[in-house]
């Protein structure tokens, strides 16, 4: 594989503006590329397995930055590291879901610079697609990880569609357990999204993990005052403790009443393109006591339908055993 | 004395047309330059690299790594991987760790980089940190520690005394192929003073 030390000649933009942004944005289009933090942006460059011709540097624009309260829960600027998230002393007394999840994304130093809009919108993590082979997500027509011969130990369980990858990333279901709301500005317009709706399969969209289109940029993630304070509990399940993807993640928000589970939403990430909603056992756990014998009630529940590639089967009782840690933890 | 094409005569005038020749692509390169829509990076940009300001012309791809090594001659920062997987790249901005190979070098313009250079006193003292790893063998092969110290010192600005755990976190987004990483911890323990 040909890897190089410098990136070829692009132009770059620094907008402070997210005007300026937008409208850059719309009129380079394809060619352009956003620029958060940067960290799944430079190894794609270097291997020249993608070639924007300008960076939009966003990170000037100081209305996407900062932590706000407003009148329901939070508003997070897209530019927020995963540093400043997992510390943010609001987040953590409200949300330590998501203060937990921005804490075991990647390294330290990548957290410094790694920001939440370029940690739910990062690409996926397949090999064979990151290598630049012309798989069915870099618009060729195979899936070189679902081979009799593939290497696809961290390939999805569910919904894959042509391509076997997916969500890498470690706050998406966080955000989705929370009920966050993404708030995506195009020229001249805003739409708000929820994190559910965000993230896309590869059915409905195999080149894109997101439904933003190239001419829009995510500008803040709003997390309602709804799950403040719940019950939480997040594990991210990887081999290495620093700079690896999950191999299985969980995100689980639980309001308890009385000792038992009146609401609760339990997502998993990295076993398939979007993060997962585990809504079978969210339904079964209702009026529950978060215990053990609950906890064998659903045992096997979360991983029903899972459709395992090669060598991916251990990723099913890993699902079912973090189930039963949120439930008893 | 008639000319003739001596050495000195040739070399002047190879001098010469180069001359004429890169400062007519200085021309064309400024005329494109105002063509771009606004908002591009101007490429002679001014650093604040260990407290002194620096003119460097950077391009607008550069890593900060690259203009580090090879433009302003501070080969402490080192490349491993060149992917912000290893850290050996480790420098603060702001007093905040980065990884130098994965930071654009246009994005630091107007912040305070810092890299293992900068950290002795003027009289040529050692910081903390550089004599504590000294003090506790911390590196083996040598390789990862300019990362490691700088992601040390960043620790001990906002934690003057880290617990072993803290310092362990703390360091944990640099790898040391030599396994010396019981060793830093010492480093850093004494650095903070808790070791005697």
């Amino acid at each position: 594989m040909p890897a190089y030390d410098n990136m070829p000649a692009m132009e770059l933009y620094q907008p402070v503006q997210v005007e300026d942004a937008l409208s850059l944005a719309s009129r380079l289009a394809d060619r352009g590329w956003l620029l958060g933090g940067g960290q799944d942006t430079y190894g794609w460059i270097k291997d020249r397995a993608k070639r924007p011709e300008a960076l939009i540097d966003l990170n000037g624009i100081e209305s996407m930055r900062g932590i706000r309260e407003t009148s329901d829960g939070i508003e997070i600027g897209a530019l927020a590291t995963l540093t400043e998230i997992s510390t943010n002393p609001l987040i953590r007394e409200r949300y330590e879901l998501l203060a937990k999840a921005a804490s075991v994304v990647a390294s330290p130093q990548i957290r410094n610079v790694g920001t939440i809009a370029g940690n739910v919108s990062q690409d996926v993590r397949c090999w064979y697609y990151r290598r630049g082979l012309d798989c069915y997500r870099a618009g060729g027509n195979l899936c070189y990880a679902d081979t009799p011969e593939a290497q696809n130990r961290e390939h999805a369980l569910f919904n894959a569609s042509r391509c076997v990858a997916v969500t890498p990333s470690d706050t998406g279901p966080a955000l989705v357990a929370l009920e966050a709301q993404m708030v995506i500005s195009r020229e001249g317009g805003q739409r708000v999204v929820a994190a559910e709706d965000f993230f896309v399969g590869p059915a409905i969209n195999i080149t894109r993990t997101t439904v933003m289109g190239p001419d829009e940029i995510l500008t803040a993630v709003r997390i309602p005052a709804k799950w403040a304070n719940a019950d939480f509990f997040y594990e991210k399940v990887a081999d290495r403790n620093v700079w690896d993807f999950a191999l299985v993640s969980i995100a689980a928000a639980m309001r308890t009443e009385g000792g038992n589970i009146q609401e609760s939403r339990l997502v998993c990430g990295a076993v398939e393109c979007t993060p997962r909603r585990l809504r079978s056992v969210e339904q079964a756990i209702q009026g529950q006591p978060r215990n053990q014998a609950t906890a064998d009630m659903v045992a096997g529940m979360a991983s029903e339908g899972a459709q395992p590639l090669t060598h991916n089967h251990f990723k099913m009782p890993l699902m079912d055993n973090l189930v039963q840690r949120a439930l008893t933890a | 004395m008639t000319p003739k094409l001596t050495r000195r005569r040739f070399i002047k005038s190879v001098i010469f047309f180069g001359a004429a020749a890169s400062s007519g692509a200085g021309f064309y390169l400024a005329s494109a330059a105002a063509q771009r829509p606004a908002g591009g990076v101007e490429r002679l940009v001014s650093l604040n690299v260990n407290g002194r300001t620096r003119r460097v012309d950077v391009m607008p791809q550069e890593t900060l790594a690259h203009t580090l090594r090879y433009k302003l001659g501070l080969t402490g920062t080192k490349l491993g991987c060149n992917r912000g997987e290893c850290g050996a790249c480790t420098v603060t901005v702001d007093d905040v760790t980065n990884y130098a190979c994965s930071t654009l070098t246009h994005s630091v313009k107007g912040r305070q980089v810092v890299t293992v250079e900068g950290l002795r006193a003027a009289d040529g003292t050692l910081h903390a940190v550089q004599q504590a790893f000294i003090d506790e063998l911390s590196p083996q092969c040598g390789f990862c520690t300019p990362g490691q110290i700088m992601s040390a010192v960043a620790l001990l600005k906002t934690n003057p005394r880290p617990t072993r755990e803290e310092a362990r976190q703390a360091l944990s987004g640099n790898l040391c192929r030599c396994g010396a990483y019981d060793h830093y911890l010492n480093g850093v323990m004494r650095a903070s003073g808790q070791l005697s």
